[in-house]
């Protein structure tokens, strides 16, 4: 029997999961440390980084698997607010940390259990049900906190700050590795646990994986209740970290989520994600920013790169033959032609 | 191998009737599977055919009438798609069988998976069952192709085989295969009659439903033809020779034209 010529890919060479993407951040971060030395070359830039970028790579990350799926979730950015004001709120009234910790996660889950519900058994489309949670609970949060800050100053004293966004050794920020151990989990979950095979084949294909005996509902609710438990873990980190509670703290960060996940390589078509591409997709998102700042374009230019980035990533994955499935040669004659015709014309 | 089956019928449905409100779509079917009988359920669009196979597997009960399972009765109140899977009846769907964009190894395991306590995949020993069922079962003999494979990288008649070797390694008793090479090259088609002898030499049952019947003379060994929700004739492959049958079909549906 020449069983060889039919075993999987050689183990030596393992194929390393979203090379093109870190090594478009690698560019990214070189081409800032020539046209912006002063700032790219010191560690700071690099702390600030990671203080702020781990709130919408925990968000990317969850928000990855339900994009794995074939779904997607537009709530998250109420979840922030409505759960960071159950944190603030609590903790304001009772001077205790955990069991407002622990309640504003439970508020996440419930959040992500009622999106599940609405679009596992009610069957409304993912995006338009979640779409009327971030009114809703971005609402509700209006009403509960009278519209108003709350300032959580003292919280700074406690254990909980130094846990979630202590800066260990005075330079490195805690949130960085629960974010890193958030991407662990998921990156575990999603490529090694039947969980995750069962999400991925709900992103391929939902009636093959019903017809082969996955539970699509209840895997779909499992999926959104976990988003909106990581969604409320990045509330309460974003909460700590500037000790204050605000209205309006969630806005802003659905766009710079999602692009993260796309330009980290996860089709909006579903059935694939990449934990490790999400990952560096927020960096490069969120080093934009300061980069261009730093490099003295002024902060007009930011949103007009971000989408030039992320236009020229998708373009990147479809060329390799990822995402939309497009394989190098059909990206490639389509440019080709497109050209061809602009010529003409 | 399962050679000897303790049962003489894997599947048997007497005097079977489907109504779909004032539409009699199934008219008294009496129908049976040996233990190691490939059936070509032959008819036109309509006739019935998917009807039956719906019943057979659970999706929906019979109006009437009565069905066995390995010889023993199954009340049709509690049979569903669930326990036919249970009874060993897998259906291989033309399109509906597997994930496209997934490695062939998560293919055959899906919703079975083989796992560590928490829940984890333990992928090398799938992996390497799954190189046993691509090599040993279904004689897999695609270029290039391995357990790593996306399933986008295959051809129709290599996704079918892909599809019965899997229901064949969870010990499905019968296979049905719901118009297998519908829409494919006579290159694959071959490929997929191939792996339905593989059924066969396996000791199992299948039911190969089809309107094309030069492909479905050369694997089956009986021939049910169906027509407007009843079966007009039944054929042993030994008392009848391609040609004959297929001026049979072509007589018969002139008749049914003039009437």
């Amino acid at each position: 029997m020449a069983k060889t010529d039919i075993k999987g890919e050689s183990r030596g060479l393992v194929r390393i999961e979203a090379l093109p993407i870190i090594l478009v951040y690698i560019v990214i971060v070189v081409v800032f440390m020539i046209t912006a030395p002063e700032t790219f070359l010191r560690y700071r830039i690099y702390q600030s980084f990671m203080s702020t970028v781990p709130i919408p790579l925990i968000l990317g990350l969850g928000l990855t698997l339900v994009v794995a799926a074939g779904e997607i979730d537009l709530s998250f950015p109420s979840i922030i607010a409505f759960s960071g004001f159950i944190f603030a709120a609590l903790y304001k009234n009772t001077g205790q940390t955990l069991m407002p910790f622990i309640v504003a996660l439970i508020s996440g889950a419930a959040v992500g259990f009622v999106n599940g519900v609405l679009v596992a058994i009610v069957g409304i489309p993912s995006i338009i049900a979640t779409l009327g949670g971030q009114f809703l609970w971005g609402g509700l949060t209006v009403i509960l906190s009278g519209g108003l800050a709350w300032n959580i100053r003292d919280i700074r004293n406690e254990f909980i700050h130094r846990l979630f966004v202590g800066r260990i050794g005075g330079v490195l920020p805690a949130q960085v590795l629960w974010a890193l151990l958030v991407a662990v989990v998921l990156w575990f979950i999603l490529n090694r646990h039947k969980f995750g095979e069962h999400v991925l084949f709900i992103g391929d294909n939902s009636e093959v994986a019903r017809v082969m005996g996955v539970n699509v509902p209840g895997t779909k609710i499992i999926l959104f209740t976990i988003m909106g438990t990581l969604a409320a873990l990045s509330a309460v980190i974003l909460t700590l970290e500037m000790a204050t509670f605000w209205t309006t703290q969630g806005s802003g960060m659905l766009l710079i989520t999602m692009a993260a996940v796309f330009i980290g390589g996860t089709s909006i078509f579903g059935g694939e994600g990449t934990i490790i591409g999400t990952f560096f997709g927020s960096f490069i998102v969120g080093s934009l920013e300061a980069g261009i700042v730093a490099t003295g374009l002024g902060g007009f230019w930011t949103r007009f790169v971000v989408g030039l980035v992320l236009i020229l990533a998708v373009a990147l994955h479809s060329a390799l033959g990822r995402g939309t499935g497009l394989s190098a040669v059909s990206f490639l004659s389509f440019a080709f032609r497109k050209q061809k015709g602009g010529d003409s014309s | 191998m399962p050679d000897n089956k303790n049962y003489k019928h894997v599947f048997r449905m007497i005097d079977v009737r489907k109504s779909f409100g004032k539409v009699e779509a199934l008219k008294g079917i009496n129908f049976d599977v040996g233990a190691n009988e490939v059936i070509g359920l032959i008819g036109d669009n309509g006739a019935g055919k998917s009807t039956m196979v719906k019943i057979m597997t659970g999706v929906f009960p019979p109006t009437s009438g009565e069905l066995y399972i390995r010889d023993k009765k199954v009340s049709h109140q509690h049979y569903n798609v669930r326990k036919a899977h249970r009874f060993g009846i897998e259906t291989v769907f033309q399109e509906r069988s597997l994930g496209e964009k997934q490695p062939l190894w998560r293919n055959f395991f899906i919703g079975r998976q083989i796992t560590h306590p928490l829940g984890f995949i333990n992928i090398p020993k799938e992996k390497e069952l799954a190189q046993h069922i691509m090599l040993d079962l279904i004689g897999f003999r695609g270029a290039g192709i391995t357990v790593d494979s996306q399933v986008s990288k295959l051809s129709g008649g290599e996704r079918q085989g892909i599809a019965i070797g899997r229901a064949m390694y969870f010990d499905a008793d019968l296979i049905i295969l719901d118009e297998p090479t519908a829409a494919l090259s006579l290159k694959e088609v071959q490929k997929v009659l191939n792996f339905t002898q593989k059924i066969k030499e396996s000791g199992r049952a299948c039911v190969y439903i089809s309107h094309t019947i030069p492909h479905v003379y050369k694997v089956a060994d009986r021939f049910v033809i169906i027509d407007r929700g009843e079966i007009v004739a039944n054929f042993q492959k030994s008392d009848i020779s391609l040609h004959e049958l297929d001026e049979f079909m072509l007589k018969y549906s002139t008749e049914k034209a003039v009437s």
